[in-house]
């Protein structure tokens, strides 16, 4: 079951970066795991952590105002790189609930609809506003995010409204099951096996490769 | 009707339902399973009772963090071997064809997928791999998806999404001998930058692609999500359909010629529109070299370390700053010249046959520089055997490359081949992020004959200057 996002208040980290690819979220010697769970603590851990093990006092997220913070503020194309679901599941267990940024990377941003982390995107000026605000308060900072109203809030004087796709709406605002939702349409989907079978040649703009009738054959078979 | 691009006429062919409030429920032909991304979906299915929908449309394999040393040894970290059983015994449970380590067939899975015949025009092709957008040089419509989208895959064979936008990238003109594939598509990205094509599917278009042999084709398309797009795409031609002609997987005899006939109308309609375009001169194409820690910082292999403060915005200044910190490169600093420690001939971008020849003409008949570790990692199993039967192995072995068995090795270090913190890493692969071949280590993507050139001089070097050298000694000698 995934945690349905509504609207959320939380403490604001800054991490004023363009780029931040999924390598970085969650380096590749802790993707070995079978589990969806004990990924938080790997979660940047090249930027976190010093090669012997120490934080890193330099990194955004070590410095004290961060502690607790749920919703990430970042730069554009955040999530970028490899499809790996680890960096969602990383930022969601260390205690994110949103990320904001300009832009995200397509694999990443359906990754976190999956998660119940809600992807924000404001135009590059409100994130730059934002991150005006979150310095001039000494990174003592709050935002609130309603989902329904697609807004986000300071309640100190800035307001910006936020796109979502319906669909993605929904499911995070009911934490609905994807795969109980498609199997809903299960006649469709087995008309669709049915039917590609004898398609012909541009009907319904569909090609005429027969589909359903597709095998994997096994290797020395012959098709 | 309305002319059609190719990603459309594919799009159109798979839709099994539109929902009111927005993406598409697509089906699914063909669903690639590797260790790494698919043991939660699996376990996922297992909690809720479901099985997977069609076994027979999914095929498995080991490469993401398999050892590439001798087979008959057994692994070493505890934890990879978990994964690895963890994908046997779902395969196995599942039914599902799995490729394992002992497979003759076994490889990274976007090499394995196009050389067994599982690929073909017009599929829509998914895989829990952000480079499944390899496939797409076929003309099927190939996307990388995350582990939920995985597990939803093997349990309705159908993916949710919403269309995407697309845009046309036409490569026109020859490119000058000594530039490949992966210089036109680093060159591309270069030019778009690496969110240039997100929310957006490709199709590379122009007489340049259409001169370019399958492996090259997928060269260009694995490296379209480098660039933000989830997949890239290019129409089916002779090339394609001569290369599928008696893989294992491919169609035959009555089947096959409906097949290509169905295939040929694989392409876009006169007329039809993009979303965007963007063009690119083959012939005005240096071989590419990255100087940074993402694959959009890129330039010639004649330029140099670009300056920070040269950038227009404050974000590409302390992207670069931070870059050449990371880098260990002044501003200015020549690319060609530029000691290296290793080199890597691999991945899914860079380690068919093709690659393989094209690094041992380089090699042949010389050494490894002093000091310098050079491997080679084949793409596949296949790969290997075909190189083997060539005589490669024993070119790059009489060089004093390592030659070693399919994975993805130190494209992404998840297995034991690694770089050390501030090595220097002449490589064939796709991402030159931070830490991304080990931490601290500084990676340069390249070609496969510049990455053999260098491995040769040392150096970062021109290939173009490096095969001029050798014919001026061949003709004194």
């Amino acid at each position: 079951m995934i945690e349905p996002f509504v609207r959320h208040t939380g403490a604001v980290a800054a991490l004023p970066r363009a780029d931040v690819d999924t390598d970085q979220i969650i380096p590749k010697q802790f993707l070995k795991r079978v589990e969806r769970t004990g990924f938080g603590p790997a979660l940047f851990s090249d930027w976190r952590f010093r090669p012997d093990g120490s934080l890193n006092p330099e990194f955004e997220l070590n410095q004290p105002e961060a502690e607790g913070a749920t919703i990430l503020l970042t730069g554009a194309n955040f999530g970028c790189g490899s499809s790996r679901e680890h960096a969602v599941w990383a930022l969601r267990e260390y205690g994110f609930r949103a990320i904001l940024a300009p832009s995200f990377a397509d694999i990443f941003y359906a990754n976190c609809c999956q998660n119940g982390v809600l992807a924000v995107r404001l135009r590059p000026e409100e994130i730059a506003e934002v991150l005006r605000r979150h310095a001039a308060a000494g990174g003592d900072y709050r935002l609130s995010i309603d989902l329904e109203t697609q807004r986000v809030d300071d309640g100190r004087g800035f307001a910006a409204a936020f796109p979502i796709e319906a669909y993605r709406k929904e499911m995070l605002l009911h934490g609905l099951d994807e795969i109980g939702r498609t199997l809903l349409e299960e006649e469709r989907i087995a008309a669709f096996e049915r039917g590609t079978r004898n398609v012909e040649r541009g009907t319904e703009g569909r090609i005429s490769v027969p589909r359903s009738d597709f095998r994997v054959p096994r290797l020395g078979e012959g098709s | 009707m309305t002319p059609r691009t190719l990603f459309e006429k594919v799009w159109d062919a798979h839709v099994v339902h539109r929902f009111p409030e927005g993406p598409a429920l697509l089906y699914v032909d063909l669903h690639l399973v590797h260790e790494v991304t698919s043991p939660q979906a699996f376990a996922g299915l297992r909690q809720a009772g479901r099985r997977v929908r069609r076994p027979e449309l999914t095929v498995a394999t080991v490469d993401h963090n398999v050892p590439t040393g001798d087979r008959a040894l057994p692994i070493e970290d505890a934890v990879a071997a978990r994964q690895l059983d963890a994908l046997a015994e779902n395969a196995r449970d599942f039914g599902v064809e799995l490729f394992d380590l002992q497979s003759p067939n076994q490889g990274i899975v976007h090499v394995i997928g196009p050389e067994l015949g599982l690929t073909q025009p017009g599929m829509v092709i998914v895989c829990g791999d952000s480079h499944t957008s390899t496939h797409g040089a076929f003309g099927a419509l190939a996307l990388g998806i995350g582990t939920s989208e995985v597990e939803h895959v093997l349990a309705t064979q159908c993916l949710v999404w919403s269309k995407p936008r697309t845009m046309e990238a036409r490569v026109t003109g020859a490119p000058l001998p000594g530039v490949t594939a992966k210089d036109l598509i680093l060159a591309l990205i270069g030019r778009i930058g690496t969110a240039g094509a997100t929310g957006h599917v490709i199709e590379y278009t122009g007489d340049a692609i259409r001169a370019l042999s399958m492996e090259q084709r997928m060269t260009v398309c694995n490296m379209s999500i480098e660039a933000g797009a989830r997949a890239g795409m290019i129409g089916p031609d002779d090339t394609t359909f001569a290369y599928l002609a008696g893989r294992p997987r491919a169609p035959t005899g009555a089947a096959w010629t409906h097949a290509v006939e169905a295939w040929q109308e694989l392409r876009t309609d006169p007329g039809a529109a993009y979303d965007s375009r963007v063009t690119l001169d083959a012939a005005g194409v240096a071989p590419q070299v990255t100087w940074g820690t993402s694959p959009g910082m890129v330039t010639d292999i004649t330029g140099s370390v670009p300056d920070p403060a040269d950038f227009p915005s404050e974000d590409e200044r302390r992207a670069a700053a931070r870059a050449l910190e990371y880098m260990g490169l002044a501003p200015g600093t020549s690319l060609a010249g530029l000691p290296i420690d290793r080199v890597f001939l691999g991945s899914c971008t860079n380690a068919r046959i093709e690659d393989l020849r094209a690094a041992a003409r380089v090699v042949r008949g010389r050494r490894v520089a002093a000091g310098v570790r050079a491997l080679v990692v084949p793409g596949s199993q296949q790969v290997r055997a075909q190189a083997e039967r060539e005589g490669l192995d024993r070119v790059f072995r009489e060089a004093g490359f390592e030659w070693r068995n399919a994975g993805c090795s130190m494209c992404l270090g998840m297995n034991a081949d690694i770089l050390k913190s501030g090595e220097r890493c002449a490589s064939t692969s796709n991402r030159n992020f931070e830490g991304r071949q080990g931490r601290g280590g500084r990676t340069h993507l390249m070609s496969p004959p510049m990455a053999a050139a260098a491995a040769v001089a040392g150096r970062l070097v021109d290939v173009r200057e490096w095969a001029w050298e050798r014919e001026g000694e061949l003709a004194a000698s």
